[in-house]
Order: structure tokens, then C-alpha cells, then sequence
């Protein structure tokens, strides 16, 4: 089976090893992410001002594309997409005269009224696959690997976007049991990264990351597993930062739950591009003998 | 001349003799031909000129002597964007004057330039990096994907999509897509992000031509052979034969047959 799949921009630049380690398990899993074969930026961010719909008409164009090609679901790696395309979504659906505007402005010949279902990468292992299956495909048990979940602000706020409890989620914690790895709770895993915040003040980012990194290291984490591309730019520097800045701060590898994924199902570390995270975690995989042995990985171009 | 000669004229004699001719005896000449006058405003003044006309004709028939805003006038060059609307629908409307015939009520304005900024680079130093662009492009991350630019292109291109292709970091496929880009600059003018759009799209293609696109190893072959000499020989033999026998080898050559197949060979194989 295919999923209709939105990588988003930064997916294929940046952030290639959430998305490349994404592709492949999925297709290990028998359920194809598909992308789709015309989409544009999400739109980065989603506007709050009631009357700005100009910044809604990219998520919404991506959202009619969807509907054009027959696709009912919507599958997102990124979670700032996903809460971009889901809040554009739920304008679509509940405001019908933003709608008729937005539709007319967008000019792609139907009335889209959000019937796409926007859902997230772990919302698909959770609720077509299932942990028990899931784990039941697991090559290579993440055991010992003590891991925090992150999960930031864009998977669960606001509220009617959220793809778990918002208060507690539980998502990723089970993800990560599925793969034989030990989630570690730890109460900042749903604080924010900073996110665009930091362009207007850079100082900031190590305020941002370090409540995070001393709590995560303090409840016993070895790593931090990210969702979120921009988590894991303002993670990555802020803790690069903080080590400059403060004695004995130790960085801490981040992880996309994604090359945990591959990882975990047998496939080539290569799939994962390590060579693009913050933090080697390559050398803490090969201190817990998770790295499987193979030429070594060539970092590719660009 | 005869009535039927008159009526044969073409349209092109009759707006060079106009030139020539007071205005009372162009009216004279205007109903000998063949072609209906049709209205069109240009700028909002309307006029009187024969359908069959491209814009950029029937401007110079209203009148307008063209000295910018015309170049090949052969649809490539670019110089000569239009816009333009007609009675009843809302829609805007693009066309290269040169190549658009003009059509009952247009309203015709030329934007045969429009300002848009071309970053400075040193391309030696240029790598196919995506960041290459970003760098030198930073507004292109202001597209809000209203897709005006697409609708703007006098050559169909799927603007948008090349804009899209860029944030994605796909100089590739920017170039691909951007490949009949005449940089008439239309998209420009409509943008609301305020991208230069063409100026963008010719940075990707020589990116693409000049770093991304595999070489063809059997030009450098061919060059090399060159620069040894394998054919000063017979270039040699050339230059020193005679008219006559310039003559005679160009009648006899040998022409390869259509039909030929990949192995063809010419009898005469002493310069292969």
C-alpha cells in the first residue's frame, strides 16, 4: 500500500536524514511513502493574525493537490508541517468564508473543504501498524539505549492539532519501546526549542536548550530523540553554545526517531546519514555495539 | 496596379506605405485592404488597426515607434512583455507582443522591463550547493506560493513550481523547469513576495549546466584529438586544392543514408 507522503523543504536539504531513513523503513514496512509529485512550502509557519489568509494559501494549495490526485490522508515527517498543513486544514473545514476566499484566490478549479486527513509518521506506526507489530519487525533490539523523547511544541499544540495528549504524551515513548530502547520521562520534553524565536534573539538559544539538555541529562538520558527539524537546529547550536560557554556541559548526541527506526529494522546505517546530526551519535551506537559494521559512510555533496 | 493586386497587398506594405502618406490618404488606403480594422487600446486610447496584426505591429501601426520594448521579434528574446484584459472578464492576461495577435477590445500595456535585482557573484566560486542560491537569494523564501508568477509566464512555464523546486534545494529541477525562460520578466511584476524570479532561474541553469549536468567525455575525446592534429591533414588537403577540385570532391561526397544504421561507414574510411 501507498501513502500520499509531503516531505517538505527542509527534508530535502537539511534535514535528509530525517527523511531518507523515513522512506526506507516504510518501504521495509510495506507501506510506501508516495510523495507527492507537485508540492510547494508549507508555508514555514503558521500565521496567527485572523486576517492573513496570503500565508495560508500554501499549506492550502499543498492540501487541494492532495485532494486532486484522489489522495484521502496525508502523511508528514516534519513536525512543523504538520502543524502548518493541519491549522490551514481545520480553516478549510471550519470557516466557510475564508474558505470560498482562499478557494477562489488558489484557482485550482475545486472547492476544498478539508477533506484531507493530515496525520504524522508516528500517528501511522501507531495507529495502522501497531507497537506490537512494529516491534515484531525489529532486526536489531535498541537495548540500553537510554533516550528522551522530545517532542517539542508543533506535534501536540495547539490542542486540535495534537497527535497525542498534549499534556502527557506518550507517542514517542512507546515508538521507542517498540524498538527495545528505554524512553527516559523527563519533564521537558514538551518545552520549546526557541523555535523562530532565536532569529530575533541568537543569545537566546542557549537559555532555550539548556533546561532541556540538564533535565533530559539529569533524568539519566544518553540521547535525545527529535521530530522536528528546527528543534533539532536550535537543540544542536544551543548545546554547541552552552559546551563553549560552560565548563563541563557535555553534548549530548540528538537523534531523529526516524534513523532509530531504520536502525532498529536492519537497514544500512546509510540510509541515516549520520554524518548531518548534532552530537556523533555515531560514536555512542558503536560504545553500545548498535552500529552495524559496513564501509564506511561517505558524506555526500551539497 | 489592378483592384485584385491591391487586395493581395500584404498588411506589413501597407503600414510601411503609411509612413509615407498623409493621414486622408491612408484612410483611402486602409479600405482597399483586405483586413478588418477591429478596435484595441493601447494605454487606454483606443485605435483602429487591422486583425491579423501581432500587438507589436499594430502598436507601430497606431503610431508607436519602438525603441525599446522590441528585440528579435521572434518570440525569444524577451524584450517585449504585455499584459493586457479584455470586456468582461477579470482575468489578466500575458503575451509577447511580437507573437500575440490582437483580438477585439484588448487592453494592451507593454512592461518591457521590470527592476529586479541580479545578485553578484563570482561563478568560478559558485558550487551546487542549494545554500549557493539561498545565499544569494534570501527573498526567495518569501514565495507564499499564490502562483501569480505562473500565471504571469508568456511561455507556460510552471514558475511556481521552479520557485518551489529552488527552497527544496533541486537546482535541477529549477532548471529543468525554467528552461524556456525568456526573462521577459512578467513573474516579476507580479510577485508578491517580491522575488526576482528569472534572475533566480538563470543562476540554477548555469549551476545545472556547469556543475550538475555530467560532462560528455567523448567532446573531450574529440577535442583532444583535435589539438593533436588528427585532422590538420585533411584540412591541409583542403586548403590547398583548387576550385575545381573543391568542385568535384563537393559533388561526389559520399551522404550518409537515412536508413543508416549505427555501424554505417563511409567507403572512404582514411579519415575516421
Amino acid at each position: 500500500m501507498n501513502l500520499a507522503y509531503y516531505p517538505g523543504c527542509t527534508l530535502k536539504t537539511r534535514a535528509r536524514n530525517l527523511e531518507e531513513p523515513a522512506v526506507a523503513s516504510m518501504e521495509a514496512l510495506g507501506l510506501k511513502l508516495d510523495e507527492l509529485p507537485r508540492w510547494n512550502c508549507c508555508g514555514a509557519v503558521y500565521s496567527l493574525a485572523e486576517d492573513d489568509l496570503i500565508h495560508k494559501v500554501a499549506p492550502v494549495r499543498n492540501l487541494i493537490r492532495v485532494r486532486k490526485q484522489g489522495a484521502s490522508e496525508l502523511v508528514t515527517l516534519c513536525a512543523f508541517c504538520l502543524n502548518t498543513l493541519k491549522r490551514a486544514n481545520l480553516l478549510m473545514k471550519g470557516d466557510a468564508e475564508k474558505r470560498d476566499t482562499l478557494n477562489d484566490f488558489i484557482d485550482e478549479g475545486i472547492a476544498y473543504r478539508g477533506e484531507v486527513k493530515v496525520v504524522h509518521l508516528l500517528e501511522v506506526l501507531r495507529d495502522e501498524i501497531g507497537w506490537g507489530i512494529l516491534a515484531g519487525k525489529v532486526r536489531l533490539p535498541l537495548r540500553q539505549l537510554r533516550l528522551a523523547p522530545y517532542y517539542g511544541c508543533t506535534l501536540l499544540r495547539p490542542r486540535e492539532v495534537a497527535i497525542d495528549n498534549p499534556e502527557n504524551p506518550t507517542v514517542l515513548g512507546e515508538f521507542l519501546k517498540a524498538l527495545g530502547a528505554s524512553p527516559v520521562d523527563f519533564p521537558e520534553s514538551t518545552r520549546c526549542c526557541g523555535s523562530y524565536q532565536v532569529m530575533n534573539s541568537p543569545d537566546a538559544i542557549t537559555e532555550y536548550a539548556r533546561p532541556i539538555f540538564n533535565s533530559a541529562s539529569s533524568h539519566g538520558a544518553e540521547a535525545l530523540v527529535l521530530t522536528c527539524p528546527l528543534c533539532d537546529y536550535n537543540l544542536g547550536r544551543g548545546q554547541r553554545e552552552l559546551a563553549k560557554k560552560q565548563g563541563g556541559f557535555k553534548e549530548m548526541p540528538l537523534f531523529y526517531f526516524t534513523q532509530l527506526l531504520a536502525l532498529a529494522l536492519g537497514l544500512s546505517p546509510h540510509v541515516c546519514h549520520f554524518e548531518l546530526n548534532h552530537g556523533s551519535p555515531e560514536s555512542l551506537l558503536r560504545e553500545k555495539d548498535l552500529l552495524p559494521r559496513v564501509e564506511s559512510v561517505q558524506p555526500i555533496g551539497g | 496596379m489592378s483592384a485584385k493586386q491591391t487586395k493581395k497587398k500584404s498588411v506589413a506594405t501597407a503600414v510601411r506605405q503609411r509612413t509615407k502618406k498623409s493621414t486622408e490618404a491612408v484612410v483611402k488606403e486602409e479600405k482597399k485592404v483586405a483586413a478588418r480594422l477591429i478596435p484595441i487600446y493601447i494605454m487606454g486610447k483606443r485605435y483602429e488597426v487591422p486583425e491579423g496584426l501581432t500587438i507589436m505591429k499594430a502598436m507601430e501601426y497606431a503610431g508607436y515607434m519602438l525603441i525599446r520594448g522590441c528585440g528579435c521579434r521572434g518570440g525569444t528574446c524577451g524584450a517585449c512583455g504585455t499584459v493586457y484584459r479584455k470586456p468582461g472578464d477579470y482575468k489578466l492576461m500575458v503575451a509577447l507582443a511580437c507573437q500575440k495577435t490582437v483580438e477585439p477590445d484588448m487592453y494592451i500595456a507593454q512592461i518591457p522591463f521590470f527592476p529586479a535585482n541580479r545578485a553578484a557573484y563570482d561563478f568560478a566560486e559558485v558550487s551546487a550547493a542549494p545554500e549557493e542560491v539561498f545565499k544569494l537569494y534570501p527573498e526567495l523564501f518569501r514565495c507564499v506560493a499564490c502562483n501569480s508568477c505562473t500565471k504571469a509566464c508568456p511561455q507556460g512555464i510552471e514558475v511556481m513550481d521552479a520557485v518551489s523546486a529552488l527552497k527544496k534545494g533541486d537546482i535541477a529541477q529549477a532548471a529543468q523547469l525554467s528552461f524556456d525562460c525568456i526573462q521577459c520578466g512578467l513573474c516579476t511584476s507580479r510577485c508578491f513576495g517580491e522575488l526576482a524570479q528569472y534572475h533566480m532561474f538563470q543562476l540554477a541553469r548555469r549551476i545545472y549546466g556547469a556543475r550538475i549536468v555530467p560532462r560528455a567525455e567523448h567532446l573531450a575525446e574529440m577535442v583532444k584529438a583535435i589539438n593533436q592534429g588528427k585532422y590538420d591533414r585533411c584540412l591541409d588537403e583542403l586548403r590547398e586544392a583548387g576550385e575545381d577540385e573543391l568542385k568535384k570532391l563537393y559533388q561526389e561526397r559520399e551522404i550518409e543514408p537515412i536508413s543508416a544504421g549505427e555501424d554505417w561507414k563511409p567507403k572512404d574510411t582514411t579519415h575516421l
